[in-house]
């Protein structure tokens, strides 16, 4: 039943969503291949419309029709993909949480920050927990300790505040405190800072990584800034129109990047640290995922390209273990 | 830098009454009143690059329209080149304008989605009336061709263009007139980072064509790093630190700066440093703290700071600093 200790929590294989179109078919999510491990804190970064969000929405069942799901996607061994809806619903939320980039959207705005706390532990917390809702002194005691331990001042009167009356930052913080209260095992954090000032996503980041000591939790960090991922993940996949083409330990996608989009992605990205080192931007823009290249959906940008990346370029994996989807030797030399 | 700088700023505050109509007659003004740019004071100099960086709702919008007299400031004086623009009236102000040019933070909202990129493009040319309708679509082509646009955009609708290109279009109108001073209010933080690198280095080949000025407005300390060569920090509608890009970044002296800098987060575990991290949320623009408005959130706050505002003064390497610790 439940994967062995070593194994991953999170598991996929082959995973592809696709969305029906007037104007033809998008491919989103084009063949994903990726492990979360036990305690692991896994960076996705991309540029809009590289399928980062997608992705994760696709395994946690939260693609709707007419969008279609393929592939194989298994927590702690089971397969997400085939689950029926009620399975899905107990192990979302519980097991398996999510935190989305606009706090404000995801946050009911007429339900009470209190409530809207209770209102998952009422829909996962033990049997009879439903039928009392705000009344039992244990929850109500969870709600409080939740938003303490997410910072939040003065939390038992902060309970009965509704979204409008937090700060954005104290938002992103009540939406994390909802989604760890049933103390998951893995943390798809989408975003979580990008809405933020720098000052607050410094204290939001360090609470995920608090967080996650704690509770002994995965952690996906879903962004679009290097820094961010660079600086709290333990390993980082690089994804570009729908695929990831470089996955590896985070220290040496960044310091030392094999993809030539990686390679890219870095050179153009000014450094606070260096501010002398010349910016070289990347030719061209992400591509139409209408009519994405045949080949690599990198090659239109790429300064290595040649005839052999008209063809489909399989994700190959170096002697050290990185992974990148690229033909070049060099690049997984 | 020799002669008078081409934008002095002096004193100048801009505020915002939150009170409607009816609330005017019972309100006090005192505690709906925000001080969105509160007595700020500085110099641009010629073909410079002057960077205004701080988090959300500090006022570096409003300052940046301010200048521009798209707002007009409730106290303190703008002069530009020479001449004082403050209380200028509409015409007398349209020479000016001409002059000075913004290029705004959203390349979807800010053109018309109904106007050909030739329409768009060519309107402050009608507006200020220059040249016949050949000229004007000669200076518009070759303005298009300057941004690294084809010539066959003229015809196109924003809608057919990405957002880099958008912006480039936004970019293009903001320099057909040919101004001086281009005011960029977070004009590349809408854009994918792959792309801001491109309209980045437009940005500074024009400035090196053109000889333009900039007021570049941005929340990106790395992006002004790289693009600036002076910086001012702004906090709740004022300056707390102004001074020559890398001197502030290397060695920041008031502590919001130091703040803000040890926030950013580093790709290279070489780079990372303890951080201060600050408590606490913006306080409410509405009622800011008294003495030093960051006393509140400021881990060397004294209790000085919580009566007294500290006045920007002078260090020897030349960065203006407002903060007690650094009394010049």
């Amino acid at each position: 039943m439940s994967a062995g200790r070593d194994g991953p929590i999170l598991s996929v294989r082959g995973l592809r969503t696709e969305f029906p179109t007037t104007r033809g078919r998008v491919v989103a999510v084009d063949g994903i291949d990726l492990d979360v491990m036990p305690a692991e804190c896994l960076g996705v970064v991309g540029e809009s419309g590289s399928g980062k969000s997608v992705t994760f929405l696709s395994m946690l069942g939260m693609v709707r029709l007419p969008g279609r799901v393929s592939g194989e996607v298994r927590f702690d061994g089971r397969d997400l993909l085939g689950m029926g809806a009620r399975e899905l619903r107990e192990l979302r939320g519980r097991e398996l949480a999510i935190t989305f980039q606009d706090a404000q959207m995801a946050l009911n705005p007429s339900l009470s920050i209190g409530s809207q706390i209770l209102e998952t532990l009422a829909a996962h917390g033990p049997a009879g927990s439903r039928r009392l809702f705000g009344r039992d002194p244990g929850q109500v005691g969870r709600a409080i300790e939740m938003l303490t331990r997410v910072g939040i001042p003065a939390a038992a009167e902060r309970l009965r505040d509704y979204p409008h009356q937090f700060s954005g930052g104290m938002r992103q913080r009540a939406m994390i405190a909802i989604a760890l209260v049933c103390n998951p095992r893995l943390l798809i954090a989408d975003e979580p800072t990008s809405a933020l000032d720098v000052t607050v996503q410094a204290q939001v980041l360090d609470l995920i990584a608090k967080m996650r000591r704690e509770l002994g939790m995965s952690v996906v960090l879903i962004a679009h800034d290097l820094g961010v991922v660079a600086e709290h993940c333990d390993r980082i996949a690089v994804m570009y129109a729908g695929q990831i083409v470089e996955l590896g330990p985070a220290e040496a996608v960044i310091e030392a990047p094999r993809h030539p989009y990686t390679q890219g992605l870095i050179a153009s990205a000014p450094w606070l640290s260096d501010l002398t080192r010349e910016l070289r931007p990347m030719p061209g823009s992400v591509p139409n995922l209408i009519d994405m290249p045949e080949g690599c959906h990198f090659a239109p940008r790429c300064p290595f390209r040649s005839d052999a990346c008209l063809r489909p370029v399989a994700m190959r994996t170096a002697a050290d273990g990185r992974q990148v989807r690229c033909i070049r030797p060099e690049a997984v030399a | 830098m020799t002669g008078a700088p081409l934008l002095q700023v002096r004193g100048v505050s801009r505020h915002f009454d939150l009170r409607n109509g009816l609330e005017r007659l019972y309100k006090p003004a005192a505690r709906s009143l925000v001080r969105a740019v509160d007595n700020v004071s500085f110099d641009v100099w010629r073909a410079e690059t002057f960077g205004i960086i701080g988090e959300s709702g500090c006022g570096k919008s409003t300052l940046g329209r301010t200048v521009l007299r798209l707002q007009d400031p409730d106290a303190g004086s703008i002069v530009f080149d020479g001449t004082d623009i403050t209380r200028l009236g509409r015409r007398a102000l349209l020479p000016f304008r001409r002059r000075m040019q913004i290029v705004f933070q959203d390349p979807y909202a800010s053109l018309n989605p109904r106007r050909t990129v030739e329409d768009i493009v060519g309107q402050p040319l009608r507006v200020h009336g220059v040249g016949r309708a050949a000229g004007r679509q000669a200076a518009v082509t070759a303005m298009l061709e300057r941004v690294g646009l084809p010539a066959e955009s003229l015809q196109r609708y924003p809608h057919q263009f990405s957002g880099g290109q958008r912006q480039r279009i936004a970019i293009a109108r903001a320099l057909v007139l040919q101004p001086e001073l281009v005011v960029c209010d977070e004009a590349i933080s809408a854009l994918d980072v792959s792309v801001q690198a491109q309209v980045l280095q437009l940005l500074r080949q024009l400035q090196r064509d053109l000889g333009l000025t900039y007021l570049f407005i941005s929340h990106n300390l790395a992006v002004v790093g790289h693009f600036c060569d002076r910086v001012a920090v702004m906090y709740l509608g004022q300056t707390v630190e102004v001074g020559a890009t890398r001197l502030l970044l290397a060695e920041p002296r008031h502590p919001y700066t130091r703040a803000l800098l040890s926030a950013v987060p580093q790709m290279r575990r070489a780079d990372r440093r303890p951080r201060t991290l600050l408590t606490g949320d913006l306080p409410s623009a509405t009622r800011p703290p008294a003495g030093c408005k960051f006393h509140t959130r400021c881990p060397a706050a004294m209790d000085v700071c919580r009566t007294t505002p500290p006045a920007l003064a002078t260090l020897g390497d030349g960065r203006q600093i407002a903060c007690h610790l650094h009394p010049g």
